[in-house]
């Protein structure tokens, strides 16, 4: 596995401001090493949402801009109707992607909007102090879930949905940061499937907090393997 | 120059193709509809015109912003609580110096009230953010001023990167009447991120509208706000209509300055000296000019279609220079007739 830091870091911001353990890292690590091994560095748009998400704004030596909860996937594809020889990546967590942006992530993928959106599912509003999100388990104990109570019965299955709405070709994968190295074959499958003009690509990465879980390495883990037994990894849609 | 007839929508739309517009994003709302519609109409002949209807207002701003971000002359359309939701991309866009134009067609309010007039999208359109409304709104009064204005609002806004809204409302835009297309030089956009400076400097541009410190965001609004003072100068404009030797002195904006000055006409017919100030940009607002004009004036009259929106603005504008008789006619969310206008003239001078 390849462990230096990708090409398309920037030096001057590193170390990043996400917590120490936060799983966005190997995401955003993984991102990189696709953004580098397809030589796409300098032709790029990274659109970012808010929530932790934002914390990634000077991640790249890539255009990067931060937009609003749920509104960075719109900003990703009028970036692309405008340019369609850009790269257009839009990045987001589970609250911006599944509730507050569900409407406009929903949309982007019936219009075939040809954009790869990357949304990291950690079962929690993480930037704002770990409240429940669309991805909470059932009976999750999250600040705004306490004792477990107030959590959907059923939560919200992100690439399941989009499979069933999806119009056209789309690619839609999840992956999970316990297997970085196929998360980042589902992210490189992603953009390649936009550089072909296949229209819209999706990829979940299933991730940690442990800031917001208050759990060691050891437990995150452990509950990274709970959600994967909720949350099944693998292609959903694409060739 | 030769003149056609056209409907107020047909001349705002005209004007952003003549202004080199290449996108637009928007959403069905009453009475802004006409305007999407067309847009669709003419990309549909046009393949170089992108058109997006979207699934809200908030797809639709954020959507031109990533347009305008590529290099493309984006803009929307809205209206009522259309212009609610549209605030969120409104905020970025003025957060981030992003050159979006918002025809707004004003509907009466508040909720979804009535479909086709009123002035109560003054203060939403101004200061609608969670910001200090570091915004250009221009407020034309006729069909040839929604022409020009549009197509100045584009060059103003790709000159000065700040967003440029033109304050209409459905009485305006459904109005059939002259009006010239001067088709006159535009401006050229160009691409603001992934352009020749990415390649010729060699890194990336990083944008973002979230600080960690009070300090820095303090830093970043203290310049925003000495660029908005610097550009206010240039682009803050009026209309002064029978002032010189009035002793009652209208204030009115949009549609209602138009009544106002039919008013004035037949008032002036009967010997009453009563002239108009009508302020062409809301914001920036012509302060100076305000002050200037009320010197020496007797009486004062504000006139609009909301209650006292407007009004406020001329209150805080002329606070401390002048001692004249201040009235009100305020009709929110209803037409005003040059006749009524007349009638209060005839009561107050």
């Amino acid at each position: 596995m390849n462990t230096a830091m990708p090409k398309c870091f920037k030096k001057e911001s590193k170390p990043s401001k996400f917590c120490p353990g936060c799983g966005h890292s190997i995401v955003l690590k993984m991102l990189g090493q696709v953004i580098d091994d397809l030589n796409i560095q300098k032709k790029s748009f990274f659109s970012i949402d808010i929530g932790c998400s934002l914390l990634a704004w000077d991640f790249f030596d890539v255009d990067t801009i931060q937009t609003h909860h749920g509104r960075t996937v719109p900003v990703a594809w009028g970036f692309k109707r405008a340019n369609n020889k850009a790269v257009v990546i839009a990045y987001t967590g589970d609250g911006g992607g599944y509730a507050i942006g569900l409407q406009n992530l929903i949309y982007a993928s019936l219009r075939q909007e040809n954009i790869t959106v990357i949304a990291v599912n950690n079962t929690v509003y993480a930037m704002t102090g770990g409240q429940a999100a669309p991805t909470t388990m059932p009976h999750e104990i999250t600040d705004s879930t306490p004792n477990g109570d107030f959590t959907l019965e059923r939560p919200f299955f992100g690439p399941e949905t989009l499979s069933l709405v999806a119009e056209g070709t789309p690619y839609i994968a999840r992956g999970s940061i316990s297997n970085p190295l196929i998360l980042k074959n589902y992210i490189k499958k992603a953009i390649l499937h936009q550089q072909e003009g296949k229209g819209f690509s999706f990829v979940e990465a299933l991730s940690i907090c442990p800031t917001n879980w208050k759990t060691d390495a050891k437990k995150s883990f452990e509950f990274l393997k709970e959600m994967e037994k909720t949350y099944k990894l693998g292609e959903l849609k694409g060739d | 120059m030769k003149k056609v007839l056209a409907t107020g929508n047909d001349a705002v739309l005209k004007a952003a193709l003549d202004a080199g517009a290449g996108m637009f994003c928007g959403y069905p709302i009453t009475p802004s509809t006409e305007i999407l519609a067309g847009w669709a109409k003419a990309a549909d002949k046009n393949k170089n015109l992108i058109f997006i209807q979207t699934e809200d207002e908030a797809a639709a701003g954020f959507g031109a912003i990533g347009g305008i971000l590529a290099g493309k002359k984006a803009w929307v359309a809205t209206a009522g609580v259309g212009n609610v939701i549209m605030q969120d991309p409104l905020s970025l866009a003025e957060g981030m110096r992003i050159p979006i134009v918002v025809y707004i067609a004003q509907r009466g309010g508040p909720s979804t009230g009535t479909v086709i007039f009123s002035q109560q999208e003054v203060v939403l359109t101004r200061k609608g953010g969670n910001g200090e409304g570091l915004r250009i709104v221009y407020s034309p009064g006729n069909i040839q001023e929604l022409y020009d204005y549009v197509f100045k609002a584009f060059d103003i806004a790709w000159k000065y990167y700040f967003p440029v809204f033109i304050l209409s409302d459905g009485y305006l835009g459904k109005t059939l009447g002259e009006v010239a297309f001067h088709q006159g030089k535009a401006m050229p956009s160009h691409p603001i991120m992934l352009n020749e400076h990415r390649a010729a400097a060699g890194h990336s541009l990083n944008l973002r509208n979230c600080y960690s410190l009070e300090e820095e965001l303090g830093e970043v609004l203290k310049k925003q706000i000495s660029d908005y003072e610097k550009m206010s100068e240039k682009v803050v404009e009026h209309e002064e209509f029978y002032v010189k030797d009035a002793d009652l002195l209208i204030f009115a904006h949009g549609s209602v300055s138009q009544a106002a000055k039919a008013a004035i006409i037949e008032a002036r017919a009967k010997g009453l000296r009563v002239g108009l100030f009508r302020p062409l940009t809301l914001s920036p607002f012509p302060i100076k000019e305000s002050r200037k004009v009320v010197r020496g004036i007797k009486k004062i009259l504000v006139v609009e279609a909301s209650l006292g929106q407007f009004s406020d603005i001329i209150k805080s504008a002329i606070f401390g220079g002048t001692d004249a008789k201040y009235f009100e006619f305020f009709k929110p969310a209803e037409g005003i007739t040059p006749e009524e206008i007349l009638e209060k003239i005839e009561e107050y001078l």
